[in-house]
């Protein structure tokens, strides 16, 4: 039987949760106002006059609900990020997120080699979590990526997106807004990927509900 | 000390006398040379431009004088703003051409006016360019066909006519020359807010309640945006196949109001507001990409290369995963 280590503190935990469901609202939102169309669309390309589309196809929900669901989730997520950032700043939970320059590459490479091979094979966790190193060199890279790069493009670019005469009318020749619009679609979809990777990665512990059961209690269990 | 205020008074005296002079080069005599240069200008280009002046003399300037006979007193009125004709935007509009008597009688060339010309009837847009094989391409037959359909005819015995939108000393096709939107899309809105929004106006031609547009349309997210970027007639009309500007005005009840008119991949507003531009539809693998032109409308705006990319990736992470998943239950039962 092993012993448990506190990791994750009351508000990481709090902002965790709450980042996920948001996330979710997010995600069922942005695609239904990417992809509704109105029903006539498919009569319309076959040559029908576009004025008889009058049903709309609509993609999970309605457009309008989507864009009130949508402000309100990403203000959520935006007030989220705030307090993680400062969070961040001002506990320790920010050595998380520093890389250990020395062979981070290399580590990686041995981690993706374990979840690729090793881990069939029961092989131990080349990086297991300790006190002092709370993710592993892969979760250290992606977790980087998401929070420090996609996460401040998206929020910036959805800022962008609410108030529109903040963003350029210009630029590299194109309209600023599309510039936005894509970088705000691009960011989002990666971070809904990477969701996805990081829901299945989370059951590749000891058992595959113990980082499950971590991110609820604090405690991690160490096998 | 003396000789210091002494040198001081003479210094301010010619700075004084230096700037009077300076003022009397700048004198308005000074610009008479310009505005007669534009002047030639304008006469040498508009056939009928000399003509003209006679009308513009009052009805630009907004002044008018005449005699009173009985007195012998010399008057000067302001005109009513309604019968004020520009004269800069008469020169730049469709009808540059013309003399101000192709349309009006040829007794306004008397002064006073007599008085039974206020009863004189206008030709109106379809009585000039109906029929006729030079105009043909702008379809007149049907922009009338499609007025006569919309509320706007309804109003046509309490005084509406083609004249209410279309001023015809100042008609500039902005949407046929497709150069900016934007403006374009400010006259456009201009012409319908000049009496939807100005309840003085409305009055005249009907006794419904006073609209206040910006309460009407508050259900539109971000209402400033859609105002400044799109035209009311994007929503307010039916769409036309044949002809650039729909004219077919609909009942406010009949109006636009579901988002993915627009919002979509076959969005309303390359068949309205696009339709001028609209003949590359699909541009670099964007659909609507002469929207990106402008501006950028959620779900009307899809790359066909993202799309695919986007679910090319999502099939390969979820495989991934699907793979891992049952290599791991193999491995755990072995």
């Amino acid at each position: 039987m092993g012993h448990r280590i506190y990791l994750y503190p009351k508000w990481i935990r709090l902002w965790h949760i709450v980042n996920a469901l948001m996330f979710l609202i997010l995600i069922a939102t942005g695609l239904s106002m990417q992809y509704t169309n109105a029903s006539g669309w498919l009569l319309q390309e076959l040559g029908a006059n576009p004025a008889e589309k009058t049903e709309t196809t609509t993609f999970l929900m309605s457009f309008a609900t989507a864009i009130s669901w949508h402000n309100i989730a990403a203000l959520i997520v935006t007030l989220g990020f705030l307090v993680f950032f400062t969070g961040n700043v001002i506990t320790r939970n920010s050595r998380n997120y520093i890389p250990r320059k020395k062979f981070f590459i290399k580590n990686m490479m041995i981690q993706l080699r374990f979840y690729a091979f090793g881990i069939f094979k029961g092989e131990n966790h080349p990086f297991p979590i300790n006190k002092d190193r709370k993710f592993n060199p892969l979760q250290q890279a992606s977790y980087i990526f998401a929070m420090y790069i996609a996460m401040p493009l998206v929020i910036l670019s959805g800022i962008g997106m609410f108030f529109p005469e903040l963003v350029p009318t210009q630029m590299f020749g194109v309209s600023g807004l599309m510039i936005n619009g894509l970088i705000h679609i691009i960011s989002g979809y990666t971070l809904s990927m990477f969701m996805i990777i990081h829901i299945y990665t989370c059951t590749l512990g000891a058992k595959p509900t113990t980082l499950y059961k971590g991110m609820i209690t604090g405690y991690h269990e160490v096998h | 000390m003396n000789l210091h205020k002494i040198l001081k008074f003479i210094l301010m005296l010619m700075v004084v006398l230096i700037s009077q002079v300076g003022a009397s080069w700048g004198s308005p005599k000074d610009k008479e040379p310009e505005n007669n240069i534009l002047q030639d200008s304008l006469a040498q280009n508009f056939p009928y431009y000399e003509d003209n002046e006679i009308c513009f003399s009052c009805h630009n300037d907004g002044l008018y004088e005449y005699e009173n006979e009985n007195t012998g007193q010399r008057l000067r009125r302001l005109m009513h703003p309604n019968e004020r004709v520009s004269r800069n935007k008469f020169y730049s509009s469709v009808h540059q051409n013309f003399s101000c008597t192709d349309c009006h009688s040829y007794e306004y060339t008397s002064f006073p006016h007599p008085g039974e010309l206020l009863f004189e009837s206008y030709p109106q847009c379809i009585d000039c360019h109906g029929g006729d094989e030079s105009f043909a391409q702008y379809k007149f037959e049907e922009i009338q066909a499609e007025y006569e359909l919309s509320v706007h005819f309804e109003l046509e015995h309490e005084g509406f006519s083609c004249y209410k939108c279309h001023n015809p000393h100042e008609y500039d096709p902005s949407m046929r020359k497709g150069e900016n939107i934007r403006e374009a899309i400010s006259y456009a809105n201009g012409i319908c807010l000049s009496c939807h929004a100005d309840y003085d106006q409305y009055h005249l031609l009907t006794n419904h309640e006073e609209i206040n547009i910006v309460s009407r349309h508050d259900w539109l997210p971000n209402e400033a945006l859609h105002f400044q970027n799109v035209r009311c007639i994007e929503c307010h009309t039916q769409i036309s196949d044949s002809i650039l500007v729909a004219h077919h005005l609909l009942p406010y009840e009949d109006a636009v109001r579901n988002c993915v008119e627009c919002h979509s991949q076959n969005s309303r507003l390359m068949g309205t507001l696009y339709k001028f531009q609209a003949r590359e539809q699909r541009k670099g693998g964007f659909f609507n990409a002469i929207i990106l032109n402008e501006s950028y409308v959620i779900g009307a705006n899809r790359n066909m290369v993202l799309n695919i990319l986007s679910v090319l990736i999502l099939m390969g992470i979820l495989g991934i995963i699907t793979l891992h998943v049952i290599i791991r239950i193999r491995s755990l039962k072995s």
